[in-house]
């Protein structure tokens, strides 16, 4: 085989991969404009809360240091223990879903039948104001997130496809880490349909997106359920921020790679899961094969910034319902 | 039923014009459903014609053919003696033909006065350049058409509420305040959607003499769709009853209340 | 007690039309306006204009310019940023290309180079609403910032991938590059802001601007009553991005001198505005230049509690900053959406009616 083929195959199963983190960030959306119809732009911004209150608890730091250091002029930083990697999880989600609690009680319930892009607009401010809190509660310097996923370059596909090419080729490069928040990925996508499948819980989430009124006359609580889809957003950002804090140190961009969720969403239509998915990997293995085949060579790079949200763009001028959505019939 | 183009003379007297729109076997379908089948009917010019039947019956899909939001299948609207090309709503609006809609769709964010002066948008042309000067050009044309939409609220009796944001008022005045927009236009044809849905008796009666003064005094032609049978065959001319979809029935009043099948569908007596 | 209308009567429909309907109104915009142009030019020294002044100024002319489009016209955009930059990189091509020609006109057609964008960026809006939009001017917020950074054209092949303003001036007195004086740039900045207001005043109470309203409130009935809908919102994009435009090519050559595009036309630039006339109100100009002093003159106070009074460290103030904005926006929208704009008429109508208010 050609090696320029074997490259551009890497390519698309990198993006395959970056594709099913994507997914997962959009899953996190879908649930809470399913059941609320918030579209929350602060989901990337709470991957990286999620990410940096793992960090400080697994190191002890005491939170909001930075700031009682310098008013009251004392030296504290650590706790001085060092929490293990599972129980410290265990702990940001409690914190995650005091979050949803909180953004429910203080934020969304005086916004309830609000047009939905102010409601947009109110998340926009959620984002800045986490992001901030997060900065003041773990200072703002980048972090590396080590919560024992294996990492780096796995020989053993490299040894095993080596021998495809020519001399240039060396196999396909993929990181461990890549391949176990594929699965883990794709065992969470599963589990979360399934969980809105089959469960009390779940079909009562999908009669609220449904219809409020109905759902709450038949004696659905819908302040639990906000809370619950909130929570769930949490627990998917949770698992987003780990993936990529371990991959590249948990730092504001964390917020920034969560946004490309958006042009997913776009493509895969905002209430759609398979829809999510299918575009999370579309968006993908796109972007990677652009800046592959067209980006790099001739555009200067760096194109993976804006290919997706060009792509979304260019793709719902046509299909303004996007991939799976439905066809909206105007009335009047 | 009347088959002259060149106008009749109504019941109580008063002289109506040829045909100035004419549907001609219209057919709308939605995916597998058909709203509308094969439908003809044609409106005088001055006359207030009436589009009367059952929830469900393809009234309003009717209207909204004629305001060209909805595109027919099949068929042709003839308007001034010509088959009309298919347009976007907006340049049906351009022609003349206004409206107002069964669930009210006022400008909430915007003033009594600033809602009927929309009204006045098909006659007002001055362009970016004039309006970003605003003195001479844009200012004279905000004053002439100013004093037609004046002209309108003085007629359905507004003026006290013409500087109030539209979200405060009430159903009843938010009714009329669409007709006030709707007849600022000063429209060839005027449709009106349930004009007198959710009123009460008194109200009924204030938009009934509102309609009946405006073909009245404008001469404007009238096509309404409305659910009170007794306000019908007191406003209008002539009435189209529409079941399912078809046509059930054409002519006046009168005659549409002597009508088999009109009287069935309204009794609810069961298609075969 | 001061604030009376009686008495003041419109007995004409122009009259009726005026900005300021009321006397008292009038007279204190005249009173301001005489203070901004004969007073604070000769009050003003570097610090003032370089943290106050000109920020708010040029910050005031993009809210305008969005406000149009998210206020008026019900279009949310998220690519002010890249927009500014669209009118920063018009104006540096446009200043080096041909520098005989006045900063007045390259600042103009800089703003009308960004309209053109606009209206480009716009075309989607048609068939796009909502969010949708919003997330679809993200592209163009990426594109355009992405664009200016790789393409060496746009910043002459320089070595740092910067552009800096070259020195021009007007009348002889330097207004771009390292020699200017504080009260030469800030009335160069007020020129634009007083066009700029009086161009939106203008086209927000005509037909123009209530197309815009019809379209915002409730698309479909205003195509209905003759709105053409691709026209309304076309000419929205463009009058917005004409005004963003001029605030970044300002930005650009009189405020900052030099610009990294990433840096300065980022992300954060598009929400920093938008948030402005949130806090200042959707749909109102006095708003733009509310929200826009308010956000100006919150990092300074916060500057000076924090840094100055409580010695704190400035990234801890950085901070607390994202969370007071953040918390501000929320708190807007769930209690006042019509923002700082509404409370001001609020109290006027309490002020219209004290010390009698039955």
């Amino acid at each position: 085989m050609p090696d320029q083929f074997l490259f551009a195959i890497e390519v698309i199963l990198n993006g395959l991969m970056a594709g099913v983190l994507y997914a997962l960030v959009a899953l996190g959306f879908v649930l809470i404009y399913k059941a609320s119809g918030i579209f929350n732009y602060a989901q990337g911004v709470m991957a990286l809360f999620a990410a940096l209150t793992l960090v400080g608890i697994m190191e002890g730091q005491v939170p909001f240091s930075h700031l009682i250091n310098a008013t009251f002029g004392t030296d504290v930083h650590h706790f001085g223990w060092h929490v293990p990697a599972l129980l410290a999880i265990f702990l940001t989600m409690l914190v995650m879903i005091a979050l949803a609690w909180c953004v429910q009680r203080f934020v969304f319930r005086f916004l309830v039948g609000q047009e939905p892009i102010i409601l947009f607009m109110a998340t926009i401010g959620l984002a800045y104001f986490l992001e901030g809190v997060g900065d003041l509660m773990w200072g703002s310097d980048i972090k590396t997130l080590d919560v024992g996923l294996p990492q780096g370059g796995s020989f053993w596909i490299e040894e095993m496809t080596v021998g495809l090419g020519g001399d240039g080729f060396y196999g396909f490069f993929i990181d461990k880490l890549d391949i176990i928040a594929t699965v883990i990925a794709v065992l969470l996508v599963a589990g979360l349909v399934a969980f809105a499948q089959y469960t009390k819980q779940g079909r009562a989430m999908r009669a609220v997106a449904d219809d409020h009124q109905a759902a709450l006359s038949v004696g659905v609580s819908l302040n639990f359920i906000w809370i619950l889809v909130w929570s769930l957003a949490g627990f998917v950002a949770l698992v987003a921020g780990i993936m990529w804090g371990a991959k590249s140190g948990v730092q504001f961009s964390l917020s920034l790679i969560a946004l490309k969720a958006l042009p997913v969403l776009m493509l895969g239509g905002f209430t759609s899961i398979p829809g999510a998915i299918v575009g999370g990997l579309i968006i993908g293995v796109g972007e990677k094969l652009f800046e592959f085949l067209i980006g790099a060579p001739f555009l200067g790079g760096a194109t993976e910034n804006w290919f997706a949200y060009m792509l979304a763009l260019l793709f719902l001028v046509f299909r303004p319902q996007g991939l799976f959505g439905e066809k909206i019939i105007e009335r009047v | 039923m009347k088959d002259v183009n060149e106008g009749y003379t109504t019941e109580d007297g008063r002289k109506i014009g040829g045909t100035v729109m004419e549907m001609k076997n219209i057919t709308l379908r939605f995916g597998g459903v058909e709203a509308i089948k094969d439908i003809s009917f044609d409106i005088h010019e001055g006359e207030i014609r009436a589009i009367i039947g059952p929830n469900g019956a393809g009234k309003s899909s009717m209207l909204n053919v004629i305001s060209g939001f909805y595109v027919p299948q099949e068929g042709e609207v003839w308007y001034k003696g010509a088959p009309r090309p298919q347009m976007k709503p907006f340049e049906v609006a351009q022609q003349g033909i206004a409206r107002t809609f069964q669930n009210i769709a006022l400008f909430e964010g915007m003033s009594v006065l600033d809602n009927v002066m929309t009204g006045r948008l098909t006659h007002m042309k001055t362009g970016l350049w004039a309006q970003s000067i605003w003195k001479g050009k844009a200012e004279r044309e905000e004053i002439e058409n100013r004093e037609v939409a004046e002209k309108i609220i003085d007629f359905l009796e507004i003026q006290a509420i013409r500087k109030t944001p539209v979200s405060r008022l009430s159903y009843g005045l938010k009714k009329r305040v669409e007709l006030a927009r709707a007849l600022a236009a000063e429209p060839a044809i005027l449709l009106l959607d349930e004009p007198m849905a959710g009123m009460n008796v008194e109200e009924k009666e204030d938009m009934s003499r509102f309609i009946l003064d405006v073909n009245d005094e404008f001469g404007t032609t009238i096509a309404l769709i409305e659910h009170d049978m007794g306000v019908v065959m007191d406003l209008s001319d002539r009435v189209v009853v529409m079941d399912y979809g078809k046509k059930i029935g054409d002519g006046t009043p009168h005659e549409v209340r002597n009508n088999q099948d009109v009287i069935d569908a309204y009794l609810g007596v069961a298609h075969d | 007690m001061f604030y009376r209308e009686a008495g003041d009567f419109s007995t004409t429909y122009q009259q009726d039309n005026q900005t300021f309907p009321i006397k008292f109104d009038r007279y204190r915009y005249y009173v301001v306006l005489f203070i901004a142009i004969f007073v604070v030019p000769f009050l003003i020294n570097d610090y003032w204009v370089n943290s106050i002044f000109m920020p708010f100024l040029i910050y005031a002319i993009a809210a305008i310019g969005l406000n149009i489009l998210v206020g008026y016209c019900g279009q949310v955009s998220l690519g002010t940023g890249g927009f500014m930059a669209v009118g920063a990189y018009a104006c540096y091509k446009l200043m080096t290309a041909m520098p005989e020609v006045s900063m007045f006109i390259h600042v103009l057609l800089a703003g009308v180079i960004t309209a053109a964008v606009g209206v480009l960026f716009g075309l989607p809006s048609l068939r796009i609403k909502g969010f949708y939009l919003a997330v679809a001017t993200l592209a163009a917020q990426f594109f355009l910032v992405w664009l200016f950074n790789r393409v060496p054209w746009f910043y002459n092949y320089s070595a740092s991938g910067q552009i800096s303003a070259p020195e021009r001036d007007v009348l002889g007195v330097f207004i771009t590059g390292p020699n200017t004086q504080a009260w030469a740039t800030y009335l160069f900045c007020l020129v634009f802001v007083i066009f700029s207001a009086y161009v939106a005043r203008n086209l927000t109470r005509g037909s123009v601007g209530r197309q815009w309203m019809a379209i915002r409130d409730m698309d479909i009935a205003a195509e209905i009553i003759g709105v053409n809908p691709l026209r309304a919102k076309l000419t929205a994009f463009a009058v917005s991005s004409f005004f963003v435009g001029i605030s970044g090519a300002l930005f650009f050559s009189v405020y900052l001198g030099a610009v990294e595009v990433g840096e300065v036309f980022g992300i954060s630039k598009s929400f920093l505005v938008l948030f402005m006339i949130i806090i200042g109100g959707l749909g109102s100009i006095f708003g733009c230049f509310a929200g826009a002093a308010f956000l100006v003159l919150l990092p300074v106070a916060l500057k000076i509690v924090g840094v100055d009074w409580l010695g704190w460290p400035t990234d801890i103030v950085a901070h607390l900053q994202l969370v007071i904005v953040g918390a501000l926006i929320i708190v807007f929208l769930i209690a006042e959406p019509h923002g700082l704009a509404q409370l001001w008429r609020v109290a006027k109508e309490k002020l219209r009616l004290w010390p009698f208010p039955h």
